[in-house]
């Protein structure tokens, strides 16, 4: 496939969050406060006039402190959030892999939650039976197939959800501290698995506080801060700058991962 | 218009795994299984024509009158009360996917309509016991019968899912009404003693009491009035038009309220 195609364009998003002082869920706090006029909103920009454009084949490492607008940039991306100003251009099949582990029916079995995950999903029938087998050995579950989820760990649950999200071959993956998922042999597999993925041309977005695995994985970066980019650029330039900012010593391979 | 029915057919194999999760959950874990959605009803109305029949003086129809109002009020209740919660249910998922949301309280709408539909059988035996069998020219008052309450409890259910998403309080609130509701249905008393009295005004405002009616008069053999029929109608397809928009309005803001 043609490189220098674009794949995902970002162009000026901000998304505006609404922080109530109270939370406020009831109708009747909800009356007092509007009709003796203390309904305000403290405003929260968690992302402001963020734009970048990515190739196809592009990997981006998202850099940023907790708190910097990271996870929001991923959903909005993958369009569980609307921005509040901005557009986002997609160009193809995304597969998030946000949260893995949530999102699944408890009281279903592993089986019954792969069809309707990957109905979620929007994978087709046809499709999910071709793959079936394929998921629940990747995710290592072939004894627990007919066992409701609520009893599974929570590794195995998150094992389920990498193994289901990552059976299509997607033009865009969204990854938010996902491999970070499940035992060290398990961390192996899903990471090779991603990279499957890259040769085969997939744009990644990639969040993680490990910056060895950032550098390992991405060709680019931007740093988040307060929800504005701060930096963009090549991976070891901007990695190493981020170190720089945040007086981070170089870290030998794994004493992130511990 | 045509994106609209391009895109619902694209969620096609999401809506029916939904509504299979609604149908499999309902009744997981239980002997009878979907049993009981006819023991349920047939039990309940053996004692309310036991109790009401001995108040009120029975009549050969009274079991009829008295299930046919069980059975729909029932479906009414039960499918609302869901649909009201169908939002916030699934937030786990809607966080995670971007998927059309409308998909919840439709899908749990379709569930229980199925459930009701397959409760519907116990009818007959209580048609065999009263002796009275559906007449050709009374019988076809079904179909709008049913259709009415279909659309009166989709238009309720994406209002008030919609509201719920904001006020959790609606929940609570919902289930006092339908209590006022279950009153003004006539489904355990004869219905000439209120429309004898000053209150007719109620049970006519009632939209639900006419799908009853139009029900009633299918099985045991009357002519409806026709303002029932068009006021049903009329009710149900503006409250789901207003539901529609309502929903679409506000369907964005859902996830910073979950």
């Amino acid at each position: 496939m043609a490189k220098n195609k674009t794949s995902i364009r970002v162009e000026n998003v901000s998304m505006k969050f609404n922080l109530n002082a109270e939370k406020l869920d009831s109708v009747k706090e909800f009356m007092i406060k509007f009709i003796t006029g203390k309904l305000h909103y403290n405003e929260f920009w968690a992302l402001t006039d963020v734009s970048f454009e990515l190739e196809k084949g592009d990997r981006l490492g998202i850099l940023g402190l907790n708190g910097a607008g990271k996870s929001t940039l991923l959903k909005a991306i993958a369009g569980v959030y609307k921005p509040t100003t901005g557009h986002i251009y997609k160009g193809g099949k995304i597969a998030p892999l946000l949260e893995l582990g949530a999102g699944f029916e408890m009281q279903y079995t592993a089986r019954e939650n792969v069809y309707l995950y990957g109905a979620i999903l929007g994978y087709t029938k046809e499709f999910i039976d071709s793959k079936f087998d394929e998921i629940i050995e990747f995710a290592e579950l072939e004894k627990f197939v007919d066992v409701p989820i609520k009893n599974f760990s929570s590794g195995m649950r998150s094992r389920l959800g990498f193994a289901i999200c990552t059976s299509v071959c997607p033009d865009i993956l969204i990854l938010d501290e996902v491999l970070s998922v499940g035992d060290s042999k398990f961390k192996m597999k899903s990471e090779a698995r991603v990279r499957e993925m890259m040769a085969n041309d997939a744009t990644v977005l990639f969040v993680s506080h490990s910056i060895e695995q950032v550098k390992r994985i991405c060709n680019k970066a931007i740093i988040l801060d307060h929800g504005k980019v701060i930096e963009m650029g090549e991976v070891n330039e901007v990695a190493a700058h981020y170190m720089e900012m945040n007086g981070i010593v170089e870290e030998p391979e794994d004493a992130g991962n511990k | 218009m045509k994106k609209y029915l391009k895109s619902f057919k694209s969620y096609t194999f999401l809506l029916s795994e939904l509504v299979k999760r609604g149908i499999r959950l309902k009744y997981r874990r239980s002997y009878l299984g979907i049993l009981w959605s006819l023991a349920e009803p047939l039990m309940t109305t053996i004692v309310l024509v036991i109790v009401f029949g001995t108040l009120f003086g029975r009549s050969r129809e009274f079991p009829l009158y008295v299930m046919s109002g069980k059975l729909l009020y029932g479906f009414f209740s039960a499918a609302t009360k869901s649909g009201c919660k169908s939002v916030r249910r699934n937030a786990s998922m809607i966080k995670k996917v971007y998927v059309a949301k409308y998909l919840y309280p439709l899908s749990s709408v379709l569930f229980n309509f199925i459930i009701f539909a397959i409760s519907l059988l116990v009818i007959i035996p209580v048609c065999i016991y009263c002796g009275i069998f559906p007449q050709l020219q009374y019988v076809w008052q079904l179909i709008p019968g049913l259709l009415n309450l279909l659309i009166l409890t989709l238009g309720v259910s994406v209002v008030l899912a919609t509201l719920n998403v904001f006020f959790r309080d609606i929940e609570y609130l919902w289930n006092v009404l339908l209590m006022i509701i279950m009153y003004l249905c006539a489904i355990f008393y004869p219905v000439e003693r209120l429309m004898d009295s000053g209150w007719a005004w109620l049970l006519n405002l009632n939209p639900l009491y006419g799908c009853i009616d139009m029900f009633r008069g299918a099985l045991i053999g009357y002519q409806v009035e026709f303002y029932y029929f068009a006021y049903s109608f009329i009710f149900g397809v503006v409250t789901l038009i207003i539901g529609l928009v309502f929903f679409k309005a506000k369907q964005d803001e859902f996830i910073l309220h979950l």
